[in-house]
């Protein structure tokens, strides 16, 4: 294992600053995404951060690396093109609630399931931030939204159990208060082979007034710190998942090490895909022409 | 030219394609031409399959429209198929469970019943699907086929099975070859048999392998028919050849992975069909506004909606044009046949990496599963690969680097994920040369217009790239039959047959469907007498695409929307009509009434009936013409009712069982 050479957070500045509502919790999100690349002393240029669309979603353009700000629900779908081409690629999705847990439930399950080394960290506010404030996938019941004016009928995704019983190897919770932790979550995540979930309580200022930063200091307490919680064990981090209400915790629920969906690709095993030769040789040509004849 | 159909009918399950396989490839290796269609069902066993083996010493270009024997595996293909075989053919069946009634048939038909269960008694307990091979053996002798050569095949095909197997099969055609040769006397072909090795190829194997030679490391897709032969294709040989082949939980997966493979550098390729390409579309235009390469085969069957799964039809042109919001640069070519589905794909790969671009390959059923002999030299591996401009360096004096800098040619060098200095956002909101979006806080008209501008720009180069379509035949011509995509090789046929019958046609077949040659298409077009444009649709998708990129109105139509492929006759039969100035009616004919007789008799009555007479009733008590239709017993041909289907709705009005 090589030495690893931490770096400054600066080594990720964007190139604009950031257009969130002053106060947003995607902020933290974007500062502990900086602050644990840095701790793995990823280059810039080895990191790919890809995200769907939503505020949370324009995140890449905000970070100094290599991003696609690809479709709404799709930046799961994208990153694992990404990572299937250049495996040696640090490839992080980030986005919301909506985008992850509504439009692109679909991908995100699938990729749990095929244990494909990237890391999604998703910003989850409970509510559709840059479409002005409707009910999403994790917004509570009974809250009133503009779409949802008689109260929610329907009840919140649990994307930490999700992840669980998907097959997602790394699954962990964090919040925008709490920036610090939430790196190590994140470095935990990008370090880990395997699909990482990291879900973010990533609070909406100006349309979520339920789940506000208040409301989360009050209830949060971290895993860390509960001595009796074994990460270890998929039961037990199904039972902390469903923990809801004046305790709700974060950290990280469950770890473990399986083999990688590029593990199992033949195709891999000569190093990344970008890096092989194209066209075939004439050999093969002429055993695959054989076959025709 | 010596040439010979045979057909093979009966159910799912019955094991046609494997005879039809082996026939195919013992032609092959004989030296023949071989052509062949697999008219088939979505089921997996049951239903009525039809194949039709077309073998010629010279170069044939559909599988034509005519019948000289046919293997029945069960009654209802002796049934339906008999009637079609041409006089100095035969009909060959298992004289065991099926019965020829002689009224089927014409003169001069050779009926070859063949004893299966005494024929295959020596060989132990036999599967039912065996009769196949039986019949197998029999083809060979009446038609002149040397046995060896397919008892090569058959070895080939079993060596996986054992050499058990392999005896089995080989000895079961040998017995009904002998049989054959005791009791039949041969129909007269004699064939030249060259012994030149050809490969027998469908479209969508044309396209995998062709992929491969183009240095496609990528491939998604979601089953759907008929594309599924590509992922089937190339999975099994994916290892060998580096590729991954991801199957996707959606088409919607499939192509935003092809993109995310294809933005980090790899030549990504995925495939579907209508549907699965109308779940695709957002993402087209995706890899056109981030500027990603990829190649998308979308092979057309029929719709709309899941429509008719497994039959062919040209019913998605409109929705390759209208795929995705907005205006977007892509290229959208229709290969022809089966060797220029090879090519058609190592030249998408070309367009899309030079022009960091969609391109859509727009196929259907009948190009991409027929499968037929190209000629040995007809693929190379020795070709062009060109990768387009990427940055592999950015020394720091270059100041910062633009990914979608505004070139006049519409192309920016692009810098994969990995390289030093060259660090970008590739975003889908628009966004300027360095690829900071312009649809939030940084709002710009003007940058807006002239990155639009910039993207479009490339659609001038990719037509100077592609080369103009060429007229076939003679300048001076009675008609001009125009067609796209796969039709290139009945239409070819069709004007061959034409002008044996005295009237002279040439014929414009165009591929490059976006961007169009307008201009070169309009030139040739200007100096036809007539123009008859001929596709597989109802709704004339192309010929609307030609007025619209050269205002003009073509003069007539053929159109064909049953969801079976155009065969040379219909084709002749119908530009007869056209300059003669017949009129063209959309009523059934006799055959069609037939075949709706034969459905009715399937759903709604028992499988012991078939249709018998058939009468046009012209004052009938329903607003329109009928078929009145006697329907009667297989076994003994007794009267059992008829049936009225209006020819003009095709409605099945009346059901009358004899009392």
């Amino acid at each position: 294992m090589a030495t690893v050479i931490e770096l400054p957070i600066e080594v990720y500045q964007g190139p604009v600053d950031p257009d969130w509502c002053p106060g947003c919790g995607d902020f933290g999100v974007l500062k502990a995404l900086k602050l644990a690349a840095g701790r793995l002393g990823i280059q810039p240029k080895d990191l790919v951060v890809v995200s769907g669309i939503g505020c949370s979603s324009n995140l890449p353009g905000f970070i100094h690396a290599y991003g696609v700000h690809s479709l709404h629900g799709r930046a799961v779908a994208v990153a694992e093109g990404i990572k299937l081409a250049n495996h040696d690629l640090h490839v992080v999705v980030t986005g919301g609630d909506g985008d992850g847990y509504g439009i692109g439930i679909g991908h995100f399950i699938h990729a749990m399931r095929r244990n494909i080394d990237i890391t999604y960290i998703v910003m989850n506010n409970q509510i559709y931030g840059l479409t002005t404030g409707q009910a999403s996938p994790t917004t509570m019941k009974e809250v009133r939204t503009k779409s949802t004016p008689r109260g929610n009928a329907e009840l919140p995704i649990n994307p930490i159990a999700l992840a669980l019983v998907s097959g997602a190897t790394y699954v962990a919770r964090g919040f925008s208060g709490e920036p610090d932790h939430l790196a190590s979550l994140i470095a935990g995540g990008i370090a880990h082979r395997g699909f990482a979930l990291v879900d973010v309580f990533s609070p909406c200022v100006t349309y979520n007034k339920v789940n506000t930063y208040p409301w989360f200091k009050q209830r949060v307490y971290k895993l860390e710190e509960d001595a009796t919680h074994d990460p270890s064990n998929p039961l037990a981090a199904l039972e902390k998942a469903f923990e809801w209400g004046d305790r709700i915790p974060i950290g990280l629920f469950y770890r473990d090490t399986q083999p990688t969906y590029e593990d199992s690709e033949p195709a891999l095993k000569n190093g990344p895909l970008v890096r092989q030769p194209l066209g075939v040789s004439k050999e093969l040509f002429d055993r695959l022409l054989e076959e025709f004849l | 030219m010596r040439e010979i159909t045979i057909g093979i009918g009966g159910a799912a399950g019955d094991g046609l394609d494997k005879t039809g396989d082996t026939l195919a490839k013992t032609a092959a290796r004989l030296g023949l031409y071989v052509s062949a269609y697999n008219s088939y069902q979505s089921v997996i066993r049951g239903g009525h399959i039809w194949l039709r083996v077309r073998l010629a010493e010279e170069k044939v270009y559909s599988q034509g429209d005519h019948l000289n024997v046919l293997i029945a595996l069960n009654q209802d293909s002796i049934e339906r198929h008999a009637p079609e075989v041409e006089p100095g053919g035969a009909i060959i069946y298992n004289s065991d469970k099926l019965h020829l009634d002689p009224s089927l048939i014409g003169d001069n038909i050779l009926p070859a019943p063949m004893p299966v269960a005494a024929l295959t008694k020596p060989f132990g307990k036999v599967q039912p699907v065996m009769q196949n091979t039986v019949a197998l053996g029999a083809l060979l002798y009446l038609i002149g086929l040397d046995f060896e050569t397919a008892a090569n095949v058959l070895a080939d095909t079993f060596r996986h099975k054992g050499q058990a197997v392999i005896d089995q099969n080989v000895g079961i055609a040998r017995a009904g070859y002998d049989y054959a040769r005791e009791h039949f006397v041969p129909l007269g072909y004699q064939w030249t048999f060259t012994h030149v090795r050809r490969p027998f190829i469908t479209g969508n194997e044309a396209f995998s392998f062709g992929a491969v030679v183009a240095g496609c490391r990528f491939y998604s897709a979601y089953p759907m028919t008929p594309a599924s032969s590509i992922l089937h294709w190339l999975a099994a040989h994916a290892e060998q050849c580096g590729i991954v082949v991801k199957q996707c939980e959606d088409e919607l997966a499939v192509i935003n992975m092809a993109i995310g493979a294809g933005y980090a550098g790899v030549r990504a390729m995925c495939g579907t069909s209508g549907g699965g390409f109308a779940l695709m579309t957002e993402a087209v235009g995706q890899a056109g506004m981030i500027e990603a390469p990829v190649v998308i085969i979308e092979v057309q069957r029929g719709g709309p909606s899941t429509g008719v799964p497994t039959k062919t039809e040209q019913g998605d042109l409109n929705q390759v044009f209208g795929a995705s919001q907005g205006d977007y640069p892509r290229v959208i070519i229709a290969p022809t046949d089966t060797t220029d589905c090879f090519y058609s794909v190592i030249e998408a790969f070309n367009l899309a990496e030079k022009y960091q671009l969609p391109v859509i390959l727009i196929s259907d059923l009948y190009l991409s599963e027929h499968p037929e002999t190209i000629e040995p030299d007809a693929l190379t591996h020795a070709v062009a690969i060109e990768r387009g401009e990427i940055v592999t360096e950015w020394p720091a004096g270059n100041g910062r680097y633009k990914r979608y800098a505004f070139t006049r040619s519409g192309v920016s060098p692009r810098a994969l994920p990995g390289t030093e200095g060259t660090l970008h956002t590739a975003a889908t909101d628009d966004h300027d040369e360095y690829g900071i979006l312009i649809s939030d806080v940084y709002t710009s008209p003007p940058v807006r217009r002239k990155i639009h501008e910039k993207r479009m720009r490339k659609l001038e180069a990719v037509l100077r790239d592609l080369p103009p379509p060429t007229l076939e035949g003679p300048e001076e011509a009675d008609v001009t039959l125009i067609g796209w995509g796969s039709t290139k090789g009945v239409i070819r046929e069709a004007v061959r047959r034409l002008e044996a019958d005295g009237i002279r046609a040439n014929h414009l077949q165009i591929k490059y469907l976006f961007p169009f040659h307008a201009r070169e298409v309009s030139e040739i077009l200007r100096r036809s007498r007539k123009t008859i444009c001929i596709e597989g649709n109802y709704s004339g998708q192309f010929a609307r695409h030609l007025r619209a990129e050269t205002g003009i109105s073509v003069d007539d139509h053929i159109r064909k929307y049953d969801c079976e492929p155009f065969e040379p006759r219909y084709i002749v039969e119908q530009v007869k009509a056209i300059l003669e100035g017949r009129p063209r009616t959309l009523e059934l004919s006799r055959e069609e009434a037939r075949e709706v007789a034969y459905h009715y008799i399937r759903t709604q009555l028992t499988e012991d009936l078939r249709p018998g007479q058939i009468q046009r009733l012209d004052a009938n008590g329903f607003d329109e013409p009928v078929w009145e239709i006697e329907i009667i017993t297989r076994q003994s041909g007794e009267r059992r009712g008829h049936l009225l289907i209006g020819a003009e709705t095709g409605s099945t009005y009346l059901w009358q069982p004899v009392s």
